[in-house]
């Protein structure tokens, strides 16, 4: 192996990263974007889970002034968001679409109100309802609150690690695995083996390239964000580092799976789609997927970003150190060899 | 196989079989060093998956190679320049960029000033890969086959695509890379190419070389009789009594003939105004007409 030739590689990649500015933008600004949108929807540490219509409301007036003959407790409530509606006809419209959960008649006694049976929402809402309006110290002696005391995750901090890691997915397996079927298809790659340039440089120079690019992504989206919506990491950065280098590693590997036989950047494109979309539902980027069925978390191990998030949300989250997240990481480095040796094993530079 | 002494490469019966198709049909030659040798044939002959077999770009389903007697080895990316029909190149890198990245995939690179001022590539220097015309990239892929110094350069179709301006600069920089002694395999459909260019030519068709030697050897084992003709309403009396083989095509009347000096005597005796006549030499497309029964073009 060559040094110098794997270092004019390393080179060419990162400059034509930098020098495709829409392709260089975007992957700066669509985490950026994703973040910020997140922090304006989720600001604040409560956000409302329910909406509840009210009708008839009049156009200009205040919805509260609908409130009467409810309970305080109801519509004061942090959970439940109100929708006013002029008429019934608008307000069951909305109910039937699953644009609001419940809907209630303003000004009626006993309450008159309509939910849907097809959403788990619309009866939460309603129980909520009827709870409230049931004197308050009925079976009060039956239960005790306690609060949360320490850590308080924000959605938006739970939310972070994700849109990173997600970002970090779809840049090594686009970036690597489509451009390579790219340069195989259009005969680049043919002009390389024409050179002394072995299939190993190659790889490496890519992977590392990739590496570079990604870390680089990284901390700019990191230290922009934290900025903008001052994230709160209770574990050492060194150590989310560290995680986060082992998932980067870990997926452009994969990218160079995708990338050792295709001519086709459709059928890649394919490829691609069919790997990144499970791993968005499943490896908890948006939402988790506790209280899933067994055999669907087993699925979502298989996932290098699966790890990568875990690891990354012990760290980020909870606090835990680098023995901690051993298993994660471990995982994700031998999925890399793993995916490495597959890459090697079957890379052709020819159709 | 032509006997020649000291073969920079010899091609052993080389066999390509793709499924059903077999696209190199036992071929064996052997290129001797400072030679340019053509490759001619029409398109779909085999040209190309001969080309790049003898590259080491593709593998060959049986048969040899043999380079400076050898097998190829590590030494052979070193010390060959290959210019293949079809490439694209890295899309945001300018031309000096990518002489110069490539150029440290070698181990001894020639000098890039000299280089691009041999391919004319002066002006363009600093112009995206994407941005310059199609004879600017020809010979940009041409710099880049020869950016090695290397002893044996394959140009595989090197001005296709080209027009006749651009074409012309394309061979005088190949006869220029002639002249330092270097040894070239060309491939083309353009037997003017070939005649101009190549000192040996294998004649290609249906994966197999039909017809081997020198352009004008060719000609003359295969097509030895040149063709004078003169429009219908100029033909002499007596015109019978020439000798050579005369036929009528169209409006215009053909001899055939081995001797054409003869017969364009006894034509200008019969009183026939030379500037009604026209006088055509055999070129390899009349070979390749005769030995396969069909054009290079089709």
């Amino acid at each position: 192996m060559r040094f110098k030739r794997l270092w004019a590689i390393f080179q060419t990649r990162n400059l034509e990263y930098f020098r495709d500015r829409e392709a260089f933008g975007w992957n700066f600004l669509f985490p950026f974007l994703i973040i910020i949108g997140f922090g304006i929807i989720f600001k604040g540490d409560y956000r409302a889970q329910f909406k509840v219509g009210i009708f008839p409301v009049p156009p200009k007036a205040a919805i509260e002034s609908s409130f009467e003959g409810l309970p305080e407790s109801f519509t004061s409530f942090q959970a439940i968001s109100f929708v006013g509606f002029e008429s019934k006809a608008l307000g069951l419209d909305k109910l039937k679409h699953h644009k609001i959960d419940l809907l209630i008649q303003a000004h009626t006694d006993p309450v008159r109100y309509w939910v849907t049976d097809a959403t788990p929402s619309g009866a939460i809402v309603e129980r909520l309802l009827k709870e409230t309006l049931l004197p308050h110290d009925a079976g009060a002696q039956r239960f005790t609150k306690a609060d949360i005391k320490g850590l308080q995750i924000r959605y938006v901090d739970w939310l972070f690690p994700g849109v990173l890691g997600m970002n970090m997915m779809f840049s090594a397996l686009y970036g690597v695995g489509w451009v390579v079927v790219r340069y195989r298809k259009n005969g680049v790659l043919k002009r390389l083996k024409a050179t002394p340039l072995t299939a190993f440089e190659y790889l490496t120079a890519q992977l590392f390239s990739r590496i570079f690019l990604l870390m680089f992504t990284l901390i700019v989206v990191w230290v922009g964000s934290d900025l903008i919506l001052d994230f709160r990491v209770y574990g050492s950065l060194l150590n989310l580092f560290i995680v986060y280098l082992a998932g980067c590693t870990c997926m452009t590997a994969l990218g160079l799976v995708i990338a050792c036989r295709g001519t086709s950047e459709e059928f890649a494109n394919g490829v691609l789609n069919l790997i990144c979309w499970p791993m968005m539902f499943l490896s908890e980027v948006w939402f988790s997927i506790e209280g899933a069925p067994d055999w669907l978390k087993a699925v979502a191990k298989i996932f290098p970003l699966t790890h990568l998030l875990t690891a990354a949300r012990k760290i980020m989250n909870e606090g835990q150190g680098l023995v901690a997240v051993m298993p994660e990481v471990g995982i994700l480095c031998a999925m890399t060899l793993a995916f490495l040796l597959i890459g090697a094993a079957f890379f052709s530079w020819n159709k | 196989m032509h006997d020649m002494p000291q073969a920079l490469i010899e091609v052993i019966d080389i066999r390509k079989q793709y499924k059903k198709l077999c696209a190199v049909d036992g071929v064996s030659l052997a290129i001797a060093p400072g030679t340019c040798f053509g490759l001619l044939g029409p398109n779909g002959a085999g040209k190309t998956t001969l080309i790049e077999i003898v590259e080491d770009i593709i593998p060959p389903t049986s048969g040899k190679i043999l380079y400076k007697g050898g097998s190829r080895g590590p030494r052979f990316r070193q010390e060959v320049g290959i210019m293949f029909q079809q490439t694209a190149l890295f899309s945001y890198m300018t031309v000096f960029e990518t002489l110069k990245t490539f150029g440290r995939l070698f181990d001894h690179p020639e000098d890039l000033d000299a280089l691009s001022s041999l391919c004319h590539l002066g002006e363009v220097g600093t112009q995206l890969n994407d941005k310059i015309s199609g004879g600017q990239k020809q010979r940009l892929l041409l710099a880049l086959a020869l950016l090695n110094r290397p002893d044996l350069i394959f140009l595989d179709e090197p001005s296709t695509g080209l027009d006749p301006q651009a074409r012309r600069n394309m061979w005088d920089i190949i006869r220029a890379v002639k002249a330092k002694g270097r040894t070239i395999v060309l491939t083309t459909h353009y037997m003017e190419e070939a005649e101009k260019l190549c000192d040996d030519i294998a004649i290609m068709d249906q994966g197999r070389i039909i017809a081997r030697g020198a352009p004008q050897a060719l000609i003359q084992t295969h097509c030895r009789r040149a063709t004078v003709s003169i429009p219908q309403a100029d033909v002499p009396p007596g015109m019978a009594d020439i000798a050579g083989f005369i036929r009528q095509r169209g409006d215009r009347v053909e001899i055939r003939t081995e001797n054409v000096n003869a017969v364009v005597g006894q034509l200008l005796s019969m009183g026939v105004d030379m500037r009604v006549v026209d006088v055509r030499t055999p070129t390899l497309e009349d070979v390749f007409l005769k030995l396969t029964g069909r054009s290079l073009r089709e």
